[in-house]
């Protein structure tokens, strides 16, 4: 038997990844942005401008880590966000598979989700504190709310917009319900449930700083606190740098988990 | 033998009726139409006329609301992998790549791992996707996602394949490049085929028979047999029966009797009986 050659000649994009001319232009400016927003930052504070310069900043930065209070800090907050945003997705995955595959789930569980989602997290914090004391608990469960609301809703959404094709593909190919959720539903939800976890992820560094403002004994937003009562512009500098650096660490470490579990979506 | 005699689908005075309101809509109106083994039948039609409502039901993703269809004998209940389906929007898991997406219904049937390499492999080659076999479908032009939705229904083995307007989301050039292809396929490896499309020159170019559907309700308003021998080359498609043939086929698709106004009275009497 032989197999003619295929009717049609395919054309496709190239597999290989050229470096791109454009990405490397903008790299470029990246860095230059960068410094230029620093010069900026050191030009003013020598206007007499109440601002500390750069090395001031960087001194407190090297004096606050030789004293090993600044990893204390990190440290602190970084358990809360990552205790408080672990067990928010890890409640918020299951229960927004729930609420999107079955409708009695949705009609129960919807109307609670979308109205404690327009409570800021931050505004359970005074609740929380009464309720749980002024430990670590309120502290997480505030982060906890945070992450599981915005992760929900959008893994709720992944499952609701699964094409409805690709099921009936699945069916026709002989797969039952078990199947079609684990092998279609998941896999065509993953992108909803990545971008919910970004979110998640945002809202629970946000609420752990406000969290660690009202009521700690250590932690990034406890020491930020401390040096606004003792005029310590520096310190406060420092923490802001650092809020900010981890923060975008984080979401560029889920960014790249994104980039290697939905690589498959055709984008338009 | 005497399965030659039983015929291998058989719908039975078929209707879908949709409620729409206070209207009743019927998008099959009482069908019936038997295919034989290994025939290639096309049903063209307008849209509305339940050229689709009719595969889904077969397919066993949707239900009759009276009438029945039989595949070998048996009632059709749920979808089973011993009919595939063509979808027109290709329905590939995008996350899979092309041997992945072939082998999806024999892994979920629990087939041997090297028996599934091998019949994927196989299948594979036949569509002509081979250098392809680890893309992903994002990587595909349109007619190679079809080729791999095919070669994904074939690798089921199954005995009828029903195609839902497969090459309607391609362009003409390609679309006549995937007729001959599915044609040299289907020639390899019969089955019963049963394809849909609005495309009277498609419909001409593959089929044994051209049934060919009325709207309002959903109906068969005539059956046209082609006598052109298999394979089908493009001298045949260029040809004066063909020529011929396409004509029936574009009047009795273009040029519908108007026996909707009788339905149209019927609902309107329905509705001012109730009113």
């Amino acid at each position: 038997m032989s197999v003619d050659a295929p009717p049609v000649t395919p054309t496709i994009a190239p597999l290989t990844r050229r470096k791109d001319p454009r990405q490397q232009t903008q790299r470029i400016l990246n860095v230059v942005t960068l410094f230029l927003g620093v010069g900026i930052w050191w030009a003013l504070s020598a206007t007499g401008i109440n601002l500390p310069s750069p090395p001031e900043v960087l001194a407190a930065a090297v004096k606050l880590a030789a004293d090993g209070t600044l990893w204390n800090d990190m440290l602190a907050s970084l358990t809360r966000v990552l205790t408080g945003f672990a067990l928010g997705t890890a409640l918020a995955i299951p229960v927004g598979f729930v609420m999107g595959w079955y409708a009695w789930a949705r009609g129960l569980l919807e109307p609670w989700v979308q109205f404690f989602r327009t409570i800021p997290p931050l505004a359970i914090i005074p609740l929380a504190i009464v309720l749980m004391g002024i430990g670590e608990q309120p502290k997480i469960f505030v982060i906890f709310l945070a992450a599981f609301l915005s992760c929900v809703i959008s893994t709720f959404q992944g499952v609701v917009q699964v094409d409805r094709t690709l099921i009936n593909a699945a069916r026709v190919l002989g797969a039952k319900d078990g199947t079609i959720f684990a092998k279609v539903v998941v896999p065509a939800s993953t992108p909803f449930i990545l971008v919910g976890m970004r979110v998640g992820l945002g809202s629970a560094w946000a609420t752990v700083v406000a969290a660690e403002l009202i009521a700690a004994q250590e932690g990034l937003g406890y020491r930020m606190q401390q040096a606004q009562i003792y005029y310590q512009l520096p310190t406060i500098f420092v923490g802001l740098i650092v809020i900010g650096i981890l923060g975008l660490i984080m979401d560029r470490a889920l960014l790249l988990v994104e980039k290697k579990l939905t690589g498959w979506q055709e984008r338009r | 033998m005497n399965t030659d005699e039983r015929p291998k689908i058989e719908i039975n005075d078929i209707t879908k009726v949709y409620e729409l309101g206070k209207e009743q809509f019927y998008a099959l109106g009482g069908v019936s139409l038997t295919l034989a083994d290994n025939e290639f039948v096309t049903v063209v039609g307008p849209s509305g006329c339940g050229k689709s409502t009719m595969m889904n039901i077969l397919a066993g993703l949707d239900e009759p609301t009276s009438g029945t269809a039989r595949v070998d004998g048996k009632l059709v209940k749920g979808p089973s992998p011993e009919r595939g389906v063509i979808f027109q929007q290709y329905a590939l898991f995008p996350w899979l790549t092309v041997r992945k997406n072939v082998e999806f219904g024999l892994k979920t049937a629990r087939v041997s791992a090297a028996e599934r390499h091998e019949r994927a492999e196989h299948f594979i080659e036949m569509v002509g996707l081979t250098q392809f076999a680890d893309a992903l479908p994002k990587m595909l032009s349109g007619g190679m996602k079809q080729r791999c939705a095919i070669a994904r229904a074939y690798a089921m083995n199954p005995s009828i394949l029903l195609m839902d307007e497969p090459f309607g989301a391609l362009d003409a050039l390609t679309r006549v490049k995937m007729q001959e292809h599915l044609l040299h396929t289907w020639e390899q490896e019969k089955r019963t085929v049963m394809f849909i499309t609005h495309d009277v020159d498609e419909a001409a170019f593959l089929a044994n028979r051209v049934v060919v559907m009325a709207a309002r309700p959903g109906r068969i308003q005539k059956i046209v047999n082609v006598d052109l021998p298999y394979p089908r080359t493009e001298e045949m498609r260029l040809s004066r029966e063909f020529a011929d043939l396409r004509n029936e086929i574009w009047h009795a698709v273009y040029h519908q009797s108007p026996k909707s106004d009788r339905t149209d009275a019927i609902t309107a009497n329905q509705e001012s009986e109730k009113s």
